[in-house]
């Protein structure tokens, strides 16, 4: 699968895609292969603000569950009601149907310390992920 | 000490219990191309002992049973020895013969935890089994496979209730409570950062509403109430609840007779959004104190804080309906440090008495033995007022247990019936000093028919007898 | 023609087989017929009163709608049928690793049923219960002697209760000396209650690196080991089933900077009547005696975890403790600095009698022989196995021998298939996954209770499978065949979570 290229990933194996001043964030397609079928989401409240590195939510599936970290900051706008019903979308569409909050940037300097689509490629491969 | 086994050889020592003898040890050493097994523990150095340790055996079967049945017979057991009233979180109840026979069955005792289904299904199923009984009895969506006991139990419900609330930091809960229970949550919360407040009761036992309204508030995670308390009162649920819901906090009740379960109205009912207890009455024999049974059961929304094992409903690779262990991922095989709780038993085979004996007793047949429980607690409040001195503590209703008051010193009381072959009751005193003159009679279908009067003629010829100075000794 | 829902002879439509509903006994519910009853309730004995002045009528509710109304001939058939979708430990090998799964004495049923001593009431009088509390003292000597600790606590219902237990006094102990340390180190390779016990505790986790060898990296723990550290858990011998032979200079390490060793006792089979873990420097264990101990697994508990402890934690230890004064034995509550109970009354009775029962039958010597066999039987296995299974970790095994998938994975087959494919070989597969710093791995167990023909014949079953992985990949990664239900959809219990059985809308029983 390709990794768009107009996101920014995290080492975390997040994803996030800037419009203005808002971002969409979710996990990367490494990430949900890496977990298996994922069968609950839990995500923050509408109105909960994060610094870049807090734990925002979880990720169950069968055999484990992983915290998903922010990498920027910002106030949640939004969460992806979708997936209480279908938490599989995450596995199936990890880059589009499968986000999982919307936030409100407090500031854009964190977005530098991001990866490319490119190196975040790179970055899976190399061994280190 | 000098085995009697006539197995011993050259190099050691074989055992009924060890399925090795001296050809199989000879083979295996070969094949494994080490010339004696000392060689293996090589790596434990001058940490080996010179002698075996100095443990009582080997004995026979013969000889455990004389050891045993010695140590059997230094006991005074209720029902084969003594008449018996005491309650407090133990309740004696009949036991069908069949339960002990199907947990016997090597394939009920001797099977480990149901990790891989598709050779567990009968333990799967069976859990699944109680799993519906307990959500029925307790009224709520959610039940899990069982915790260690009621106290451990209670505690892990406030840590799930303290999980769901996230900031709040007060647990509010009733004196009326077990003590016991409420011991092993302070030795738990002693490390956690939660404020405790304890409500007395009022003068019907019951848990007093006005102190419980007030000391709720936005900071509470949760309030806490027994029912029926362990005062024998039955104060249900509903008071609580509501005090709770109107500030966003949760209600757990606490159960430590299970059978009330059948006649009352249930925790789920009463608003309760966590059901939590003791079910040793379903079937457990008393056995000193354990293994009994805890249950925990919960509302649909809350299912993924509860701690211990799930088993769900799934189907197979061919579509067969097919049961597993569910949910697991919260657990600390997984989570490890974020697990919910260290839970790694339940309590798979005291949960399949539990489960065989509510299926004997059924739907109507556990409602009659309740109620049985009922007239029989209903007997001995109406006796009462017929023995001087003694009187029920609280007006309010019973199931199968109540706080008598006595005039005279509640140990001297108990110690002298205790020489007429009556445990009369477990003294409320040590727990309670404001009730030291108070001890807790439960009374049962596994009590005899003359029990009752039996009780009723001690405690008057108690209290006939010429009263004692304070300073004299029981 | 019935349709083609299949049998578990795994293939579709066979008519050999009649597909009959009630060859595959359902839940209780479904046999479950309105107005039956499975026992014979004894006479109140007393004038019944009308509920209402018993109980106000808000209070009281209806007839649970669903509960099962079914003879006790229906509960026999059953509860006996259900029972034979299981593989037990009666019927074979079970070598799963960690678990300890040896043979459960009957003896030990029988002197637990015996009426003087289940029959007895938590809560009464001491003189009553001489029997029950020589029992508890006769135990506690036992497991004294063979641990090498000063005292045990037989409180705990279960090992991960003793060991939080075990780390609740250690927090009290670092508490009572003032200090505040914060951290306890656990290898990577330990069980997860560990660092959940730590956690409960109040403690933060920091992870210890395993060497070549598979035990403790003795530089890292120096490095780690600081005075902000309370303990050290350890797990001897560990999860892979080895030795932590520096275990005297890891004691000295973690002393030396005023720490505590907690030792997890899960393995104790490897060297029970050997070595005793009070003399390697251990300041608290927790034991299993569903495990070492030969309780019953009953299929997730009872169990019962008492927790040991050297001399200077004693003071520590939960209430109640049995003690022996003139008059004789008697529970003794008053323990000022106890970190107090854990569990209501005393402690798995029942359990506990078991385990003393088991203790003395195998007397001393025949405990030793307990662990020499244990190992024995582990590396038998080991060394047949090794020509076909990757061995990740070269050091000499003691009860248990951990493997790993890696030769069958470069024919996509995993520990899992392999697990499954076992079962229709007649085995309860191994620990699979665990421990954590193995990928893959598969630990292996067989206790001592295992005949040589036995492990000859689970020997021939993983050599089959190692073929069959090659050979036809396909074929293990479908297995298993023979079982009552095959590979289940996890994620789908997991999604859609179904945990009880539901009465049908609108279908009451009649009155």
């Amino acid at each position: 699968m390709a990794y768009p290229s107009n996101y920014l990933y995290s080492k975390d194996h997040e994803w996030v895609r800037v419009e203005d001043d808002t971002c969409v964030l979710g996990i990367t397609e490494y990430a949900q292969e890496e977990l298996g079928e994922i069968v609950f989401v839990d995500l923050p409240d509408v109105g909960d603000t994060f610094d870049k590195a807090d734990e925002v939510g979880t990720i169950e599936s069968v055999k484990a569950v992983a915290e998903v970290y922010t990498p920027v900051s910002g106030e949640v706008i939004e969460v992806n009601s979708a997936l209480e019903e279908e938490p599989e979308l995450v596995n199936d569409e990890p880059h589009g149907g499968g986000w999982l909050i919307k936030m409100r940037l407090s500031s854009k300097d964190d977005l530098g310390e991001l990866m490319s689509a490119e190196k975040y490629e790179e970055f899976i491969s190399s061994g280190d992920a | 000490m000098a085995t009697r086994d006539p197995f011993r050889d050259a190099a050691g020592v074989t055992h009924r219990l060890l399925s090795t003898g001296e050809l199989d040890r000879r083979e295996m050493l070969e094949a494994i191309g080490v010339d004696s097994v000392d060689r293996l523990f090589e790596s434990l150095g001058d940490l080996l002992l010179e002698r075996p340790p100095d443990v009582p055996g080997p004995l026979s079967d013969g000889e455990l049973r004389d050891y045993f049945g010695r140590l059997d017979r230094m006991n005074a057991v209720p029902g084969r020895d003594l008449v018996s009233f005491l309650g407090a979180g133990a309740y004696r109840h009949e036991t069908p013969s069949v339960i002990d026979h199907l947990l016997l069955r090597g394939e009920f005792l001797t099977v480990y935890t149901p990790y891989q289904p598709e050779i567990s299904q009968g333990t799967l199923q069976a859990i699944f089994e109680f799993q519906t009984l307990i959500s029925m009895l307790t009224g709520l969506d959610v039940a899990n496979a069982s915790l260690y006991e009621g106290a451990s139990g209670f505690t892990e419900a406030v840590l799930m209730a303290d999980r769901i609330q996230k900031k709040r930091k007060k647990v509010v809960m009733s004196r009326a409570i077990h003590p016991q229970y409420r011991e092993v949550l302070a030795s738990y919360a002693k490390n956690l950062d939660l404020e405790i407040v304890e409500i007395g009761w009022d003068e019907r036992g019951a848990t007093d509403r006005e102190a419980l309204a007030a000391a709720v508030d936005g900071e509470t995670i949760c309030v806490a109430v027994q029912s029926p308390n362990y005062f024998g009162v039955v104060e249900g649920w509903d008071t609580a609840s509501e005090i709770a819901h109107e500030h966003g906090a949760l209600s757990i009740g606490v159960v430590t007779e299970a059978l009330s379960m059948a006649l009352l109205k249930s925790p789920g009912d009463s608003g309760c959004d966590i059901a939590v207890g003791e079910a040793q009455s379903f079937g457990l024999s008393l056995a000193f104190g354990g293994p009994y049974l805890g249950f925990l059961a919960t509302r649909d929304k809350y299912k993924r804080a509860m701690p211990g094992r799930l088993v769900g409903e799934t189907v197979d690779a061919q579509g067969k309906r097919a049961w597993v262990l569910t949910l697991s991922t919260r657990e600390q095989h997984i989570r490890r440090e974020k697990a919910t709780s260290n839970i790694c038993t339940n309590q798979a085979l005291c949960a399949l008495a539990a489960t065989i004996y509510l299926s004997l007793y059924g739907k109507k047949g556990l409602r009659r033995l309740a109620e049985i429980n009922l007239q029989r607690a209903g007997a001995l409040r109406r006796k009462l007022p017929g023995v001087a001195g003694f009187t029920p503590a609280f007006d309010a209703p019973s199931f199968n247990e109540l706080a008598v008051r006595s005039e005279q010193p509640v140990a001297r009381v108990l110690g002298d019936l205790e020489k007429a072959g009556i445990l009369a009751g477990v003294p409320l005193g040590p727990d309670y000093p404001e009730l030291e003159d108070c001890f807790l009679v439960a009374v049962t279908e596994a009590n005899a028919a003359s029990d009752l009067d039996r009780l009723m003629e001690a405690l008057a010829d108690r209290s006939a007898a010429v009263p004692e100075d304070a300073s004299a000794t029981a | 023609m019935t349709e083609t829902t299949t049998t578990s002879a795994g293939q579709s439509g066979d008519r050999r087989v009649p597909d009959v509903a009630w060859r595959n006994e359902g839940l209780i519910f479904e046999r479950s017929r309105p107005g039956r009853v499975g026992v014979t309730l004894s006479d109140p004995g007393v004038p019944e009163q009308p509920l209402d002045d018993l109980l106000p009528a808000d209070l009281v509710r209806d007839e649970i709608d669903g509960m099962p109304e079914v003879s006790e001939v229906d509960v026999m058939r059953h509860y006996t049928r259900i029972s034979r979708k299981n593989y037990a430990l009666d019927l074979g090998l079970y070598p799963l690793g960690s678990c300890t799964m040896k043979y459960n004495p009957r003896i030990n049923e029988d002197m637990a049923r015996l009426p003087g001593l289940a029959g007895a009431h938590p809560s009464q009088p001491a003189s009553t219960v001489q029997g029950n509390l020589a029992l508890l003292w006769a135990l506690e000597r036992s497991l004294v002697e063979l641990t090498g600790l000063s005292r045990v606590s037989l409180h705990p219902a279960a090992g991960a209760h003793g060991e939080f237990a075990g780390i609740l006094m250690t927090r009290a102990a670092i508490d009572a000396r003032g200090e505040g340390r914060r951290y306890v180190l656990i290898p990577d390779s330990a069980h997860g209650t560990n660092p959940a016990s730590a956690h409960f505790a109040g403690f933060e986790v920091k992870e210890l690196l395993s060497n070549e060898r598979g035990t403790l990296d003795l530089e890292d723990l120096d490095r780690q080991m600081t005075d902000e550290v309370a303990a050290l858990m350890l797990t001897v011998p560990n999860t892979l089933g080895v030795f932590e032979n520096q275990i005297r200079e890891i004691a000295q390490i973690v002393h030396g900077k005023g720490g505590y060793i907690y030792c997890d006792g899960a393995n104790f089979n490897a060297f029970v009547g050997k070595a005793r873990p009070g003399d390697m420097g251990v300041d608290v264990l927790h034991m299993n005696l569903h495990k070492t101990f030969t309780t019953p697994h009953g299929g997730g508990g009872p169990g019962a975890g008492p927790v040991g402890v050297s001399e200077r934690l004693v003071p520590f230890l939960p209430t109640p403790l049995v003690e022996r004064n003139e008059t004789g034995f008697y529970l003794d509550h008053d323990r000022p600095q106890s970190i107090g109970r854990i569990r209501s009354f005393h402690g798995q009775f029942g359990v506990l009698v078991r385990a003393l029962s088991y203790i003395m039958a195998m007397g001393g010597e025949g405990l030793a022989r307990v662990a020499e066999y244990a190992v024995l039987n582990a590396n038998y296995l080991r060394k047949a196995l090794e020509p076909y299974y990757h061995l990740p970790y070269d050091a000499p095994s003691m009860h248990e021998v951990v493997f790993d998938d890696k030769t069958q994975h470069d024919f996509g087959v995993s520990t899992m298939d392999i697990a499954k494919r076992l079962m229709d070989y007649g085995f309860h597969p191994p620990t699979v996954y665990f421990p954590l710093i193995v990928s893959g791995a598969l630990m292996i167990e067989p206790t001592e209770t295992a005949a040589k023909e036995e492990l000859d014949c689970f020997i021939e079953a993983m050599v089959a499978i190692a073929r069959e992985a090659e050979e036809d990949p396909e074929l293990v990664k479908g297995a298993p065949y023979t079982t009552p239900v095959f590979r289940c959809d996890e994620a789908q219990a997991a999604r859609k979570p179904v945990l009880r059985w539901y009465p049908e809308e609108g279908a009451g029983g009649e009155d």
